[in-house]
């Protein structure tokens, strides 16, 4: 029984960014228990991304390349997954918390009986050489640490939080090809269409800088001010839900506890007051700026930098700055 | 059209949470417990299918005995009838423990059509749904923002990263709902009235066939070692000014104090 295993989830033909987080934590877990490393690779084509994996420091590589397995489907993903860690038996199995994440981890989870942690934000072992995940809970509003009783301990893990490694160009792992033996029955359910809202937006969960406006922005056609600024610093437009409920954004933008969780390097609130909810989607970004009107607005308990005034006035200054700035 | 929805009840979203020192779960003094928001969706989306095609909705819920505040107020929404896992042997279980005692009560039941939350605002676990589905040997989609029912089969909108999925599925299978899916109604008085009398059934673990020791907490696959307070925010700065000054001061803080560009 041995090894700690992270799924390398592909995105538009790359490996994600939290497979490499993940596979950096992964190996501080291994030395530790005395094991290996290594990733999980599944999807049509996707070959020559083992060396990418074997880089960020996967020892082997268990590879299932597979025309059927081009776009995520729970069923057969889950049984080569499940049918690996049967064979093989590791110690720990981690996925990215992602849409694909949080979709396969419990249905691997499910198949093998044993138990899970989501949306962890640390990992580390005991001195019984056990797991102990780090969880938020209630929103964030509690943290908890959790064991697995059984192996796999499995996990999914929050990206952007745990530090990424510096890939070693050229380092090689043994590579395992596996086939994808799939039955009608693992392939029920059919991806038929994808719409992407935008090509090329930035995730909110994964973003460094994230703008979002709120009830204060006035209308959609206001959000182009946020837009202007988020090019400028590379970042995704959120809004809080009064924005997305107005009918201002989409569903996929609203931050907060019934939106998306997220956790960037400089969050700047526009426009938003800062309500419980709201905190609990953005309240462990590690900077976050907050512009608004109200000087008794929630949100500046929680704002490093806060700005009482008109966003109509100080945004446009901000992207104008940071243009002047970044251009240097 | 058989539908199923899982219910949990939970800790309303403005509860400031209070862990008290050496505790492994939150104190529920004071607190007010709503039907979790992803589950509302779940339960509008069945009522409006039972509307459209005819059928009926059954609720169901592992908790506590407050949690029956969660289903009445389903069955007032429109739901009509309800079962509760109502026993200490439920409590205190995790994804898997819950996701065997709602599996083997739905076990015993007929259905076409599973409806849930796609994560439960507590523990945020983001797997009863899916697990509900593999324990019953069916397919799910998981985090559905609009769902499409033909004969025998779903079509539903699953959200990714920037953007959605179209999936079809055969039923039954296990659909969690995602905020956007529809709006929710609010209960009528008249809804309340009637709630009153719809059949709300208490089940132990003995009628679903579940071993005392394998839901709830003797069943869980995972151990909670602590659960505290996270660390405070620093209180926050004001940078004076006027507005235009304090955009080109926080720039510059930014850069120079705070180094996150
Ligand atoms: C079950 C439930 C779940 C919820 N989940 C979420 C969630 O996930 N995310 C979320 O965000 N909310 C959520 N909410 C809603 C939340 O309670 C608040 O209603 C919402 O966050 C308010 O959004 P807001 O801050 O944009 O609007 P408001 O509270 O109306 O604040 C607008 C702010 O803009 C400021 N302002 C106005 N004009 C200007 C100007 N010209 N310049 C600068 N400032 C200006 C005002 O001073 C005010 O502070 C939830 C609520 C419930 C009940
Ligand atoms: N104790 C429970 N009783 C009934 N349904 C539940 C229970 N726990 C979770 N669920 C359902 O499963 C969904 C996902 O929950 P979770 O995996 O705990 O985040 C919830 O939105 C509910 O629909």
């Amino acid at each position: 029984m041995s090894g700690v295993w992270v799924f390398a989830e592909t995105r538009d033909g790359k490996i994600i960014k939290v497979v490499n987080e993940m596979l950096n934590a992964s190996k501080g877990i291994a030395a530790k228990l005395g094991e290996d490393t290594a990733a999980v690779l599944l999807g049509s084509g996707v070959e020559p991304l083992a060396k990418d994996l074997a880089a960020m420091g996967a020892k082997k590589v268990y590879l299932a390349d597979d025309a059927k397995l081009a776009r995520y489907a729970p069923g057969a993903y889950a049984k080569i997954v499940a049918d690996l860690v049967k064979k093989n038996q590791p110690s720990v199995m981690l996925f990215g918390n992602s849409a694909v994440g949080k979709d396969l981890g419990p249905t691997v989870a499910a198949r093998l009986g044993v138990g899970m942690c989501s949306d962890c934000t640390g990992l580390e072992v005991n001195a019984e050489k056990k797991v102990v995940f780090t969880r938020p809970v209630y929103a964030a509003k509690a943290m908890t640490t959790v064991v697995c009783k059984d192996n796999p301990q499995m996990a999914t893990i929050r990206p952007n939080v745990l530090p990424p490694g510096e890939p070693a160009a050229g380092a090689a792992a043994d590579v395992e090809k596996v086939s994808a033996a799939l039955e009608d029955a693992d392939l029920r359910t059919v991806v038929k269409d994808v719409v992407m809202s935008a090509a090329g937006k930035i995730e909110l969960t994964e973003a460094n800088v994230i703008v979002s406006g709120g009830r204060g922005m006035k209308g959609p056609e206001h959000f182009k001010l946020l837009e202007d600024l988020a090019n400028v610093l590379g970042a995704a437009v959120g809004a809080s839900r009064a924005a997305v409920d107005a009918g201002w954004r989409d569903h996929h933008d609203q931050v907060g506890q019934t939106g998306k969780v997220v956790n960037p390097s400089l969050y700047i609130a526009c426009g938003i007051s800062g309500s419980i909810q709201h905190l609990a989607g953005m309240k462990t970004s590690k900077v976050i700026v907050a512009v608004n009107k109200d000087p008794e607005a929630p949100i500046f308990k929680v704002a490093n930098y806060g700005i009482v005034g008109d966003l109509f006035k100080v945004v446009p200054v901000m992207t104008e700055e940071f243009k002047k700035l970044l251009a240097q | 059209m058989k539908i199923i929805v899982l219910v949990k009840q939970v800790p309303d979203t403005e509860t400031k949470v209070q862990v008290k020192p050496g505790e492994k779960a939150i104190s529920t003094d004071g607190v007010t417990f709503v039907i979790n928001p992803y589950d509302e969706y779940a339960i509008e989306e069945a009522l409006r299918i039972k509307e459209a095609k005819g059928g009926d909705v059954t609720l169901i819920s592992a908790g506590w005995d407050k949690a029956a505040e969660a289903l009445r107020t389903g069955l007032a929404m429109g739901a009509d009838k309800a079962v509760h896992l109502n026993d200490p042997a439920f409590l205190g279980g995790d994804a898997h423990s819950t996701a065997v005692a709602l599996a083997k009560a739905i076990k015993k039941m007929e259905y076409d059509l599973i409806l849930c939350g796609k994560q439960a605002i507590d523990y945020d676990n983001h797997q009863v749904g899916v697990r509900v589905a593999e324990l019953l040997g069916i397919p799910h989609v998981a985090v559905v923002t609009k769902l499409e029912l033909q004969d025998g089969k779903a079509v539903a909108h699953r959200e990714v990263e920037g953007g959605s999925e179209i999936v079809e599925t055969p039923l039954p299978a296990v659909i969690t709902a995602q905020k956007g899916l529809n709006e929710p109604r609010y209960a009528s008085l008249k809804g309340i009235m009637q709630a009153k009398k719809k059949p709300l059934e208490a089940k132990k673990p003995a009628d679903v066939d579940a071993a005392p020791n394998e839901v709830g907490q003797a069943g869980a696959k995972t151990t909670v070692l602590t659960m505290t307070m996270p660390p405070e925010r620093a209180a926050g700065r004001v940078v004076e000014g006027e507005p235009e000054d304090a955009a080109k001061q926080v720039v510059k803080l930014l850069r120079e104090e705070a180094k996150v560009i």
